[in-house]
């Protein structure tokens, strides 16, 4: 496994964000991203809280915001369609320095934007804080089936093989003078698509045969799954805690 | 199309994720059956290809590209059962390791992409395989069209999500007209890019190709799409697209069981009288100049399908450039 313990977006680091069992980050991260998508969109206070609490998180691991804010560009489509909103949506208009906006549209954009970034940053989070075989045997913890972490597994120790076996043939190609601009121009990108599923699928097979020449009697090793301990979940359960008391209140109120 | 956290309310993303749990689960179990030990490296490094597959560009037109979304490819390559299990697999590490979709929508994203793509893409694939003659050419032209399909499909799951659950206020005809549009152009590249994939792993490996070994396909010497049969392929999907925005969405809205409200060139219509917007060349249900009122909504319709056609595909451009800045460190 040498060489995948890291990926893209895994910052080194020692904190206590980062030392914490993967299953108890996984199982915050999932009831907190739950607290934020039920938040009632009115309750501005309860945003704020959130986002107290993701920043607080991101303190905790020493994450750079600007590590976080250029990560968070791949939400760039989805804000442009928040902000498509109030022009399309129907309902009560109110007026804007001579533009006539879709009230329901302004929430809804306010909406998504909202949540979508704090879930985003709330990943980022996770995937900061967590290797690869962590987060796996993390997720094996939690009944995640077996054959779906192997695969996932495999999936990413092999990802750069390919991703550069992919490079390496686009590479030969614009050597050769390729220059594709126009759909029909395509196939050499399909014939190499082609190509690269023949080798990814004979390299699966010499990965099996390597393996088994290795004894690999049909189970993969565990994973050193430690068993997370109670004070450990009380800490990472803290975060969502906070986040659900805030949504009870907004709800409640 | 990764679905964000919040853009979906949480009950039906909940919902969503129930869905994708028991569909999963049932794929696992019959995947399972031919998946032996052998096969889970295999699989990771399918999984792997699809993920690469997708981080890659096409040219659409000049300066311009797609990408493949895999589904129905992965169906024909290595089977249904298993192409499930790996196509939602790479949704799942898209969402953990990359923060590519949300949490909460993680359910919804495996539905639209790991399941609905590479069911409806099979199925299709099946029912044309049915009545088309066993051979090399056939594949690729099944396979085409049942890519299409799936795309067009998944992008009807994202509106069947919205129409439950979705938070916004755009009227579910807008968003009907803008996804299935913009994605039957979507799914031409998509088809013909399949094809291209399969035609070139039959010409080298036919017995890697699940969808050929099934039909006692053992043989393909350069198949590939006619010219002829490309062009009707473009042209299909481009008139389809068409139908979908200036016929099926403004009937849809003018359907009274609940799909109530406005398409996007009606909602300025409706506002015309007292609003600036009123004054943009798409209100009042047509083109400014143009006066009949019939070709005025289809023109309408076609301008907004090349407008939201060119912002998708800018905004698909805009994605894969910063990811591929993060991924290629």
């Amino acid at each position: 496994m040498s060489g995948t313990h890291t990926h893209a977006l895994f910052v080194h680091g020692h904190s206590h964000l980062h030392r914490l069992p993967a299953s108890t980050k996984l199982g915050a991260l999932g009831l907190f991203v739950l607290a934020v998508v039920l938040t009632p969109r009115e309750s501005f206070w309860a945003f704020v809280v959130h986002a107290v609490l993701i920043l607080s998180a991101m303190w905790l691991a020493g994450l750079k915001p600007g590590f976080v804010a250029k990560r968070l560009v791949i939400e760039i489509p989805f804000v442009l369609f928040a902000l498509f909103l109030p022009f399309v949506a129907g309902g009560d208009k109110l007026d804007v320095l001579g533009l006539s906006l879709s009230i329901e549209g302004l929430w809804g954009g306010w909406n998504i934007v909202a949540k979508g970034t704090l879930g985003l940053a709330a990943s980022i989070v996770l995937t900061a804080t967590t290797t690869v075989p962590d987060l796996l045997s993390g997720l094996e913890r939690l009944r995640v089936p077996r054959l779906i972490t192997s695969i996932a597994g495999f999936m990413v120790r092999y990802l750069d093989v390919i991703a550069g076996e992919m490079h390496r043939m686009r590479l030969a190609m614009l050597s050769r003078g390729h220059d594709p601009r126009w759909i029909w121009q395509a196939k050499a990108y399909a014939t190499s698509a082609g190509a690269l599923f023949i080798r990814s699928y004979e390299r699966g097979e010499r990965v099996y045969y390597a393996m088994t020449a290795r004894g690999f009697a049909g189970q993969m090793p565990t994973f050193d799954a430690e068993r997370a301990t109670a004070t450990e979940w009380m800490g990472a359960l803290l975060l969502p805690a906070v986040a659900w008391t805030a949504v009870a209140v907004a709800v409640l109120a | 199309m990764h679905i964000p956290d919040g853009f979906i309310n949480g009950v039906t993303s909940l919902g969503a994720g129930v869905v994708a749990v028991s569909g999963l689960g049932a794929s696992l179990r019959r995947a399972g059956k031919e998946l032996q030990d052998r096969q889970i490296p295999l699989a990771g490094l399918i999984a792997a290809f699809v993920f690469v597959l997708q981080m890659l560009n096409f040219p659409v037109v000049a300066g311009m590209s797609g990408h493949l979304l895999g589904g129905a490819l992965a169906a024909i390559l290595i089977g249904p059962w298993m192409g499930m299990v790996v196509v939602s697999v790479v949704v799942i590490v898209q969402a953990l390791l990359f923060a590519d979709g949300g949490i909460s929508a993680l359910g919804l994203n495996i539905v639209n992409m790991g399941l609905l793509t590479v069911l409806s893409g099979w199925l299709a694939y099946r029912l044309l395989m049915a009545v088309l003659p066993k051979k090399a050419g056939s594949v690729l032209l099944a396979g085409s069209l049942a890519a299409w399909f799936s795309v067009v499909v998944s992008s009807l799951g994202f509106v069947g999500e919205y129409a439950v659950g979705g938070a916004g206020g755009a009227s579910l005809s807008t968003v009907l007209a803008a996804m299935s549009g913009t994605h039957s152009l979507i799914g031409i590249g998509e088809g013909l890019i399949t094809a291209g994939v399969l035609g070139s792993v039959l010409a080298v490996r036919p017995d890697l190709v699940h969808g050929a070994r099934l039909f006692g396909i053992r043989h393909a010497d350069n198949a590939e799409l006619s010219r002829r049969a490309v062009g009707a392929f473009i042209a299909g999907g481009i008139a389809v697209a068409i139908l979908l925005v200036t016929v099926v969405a403004p009937r849809a809205s003018s359907d009274p069981d609940g799909l109530e409200r406005v398409a996007i060139d009606q909602g300025f219509a409706d506002t015309a009288s007292e609003q600036p917007l009123g004054d943009t060349p798409l209100s009042e249900y047509g083109v400014a100049g143009v006066e009949d009122e019939q070709l005025g909504t289809v023109l309408a319709g076609l301008i907004g399908l090349g407008v939201t056609f060119l912002a998708g595909v800018g905004l698909v451009l805009l994605a894969r450039r910063s990811r591929g800045r993060v991924e290629s460190r």
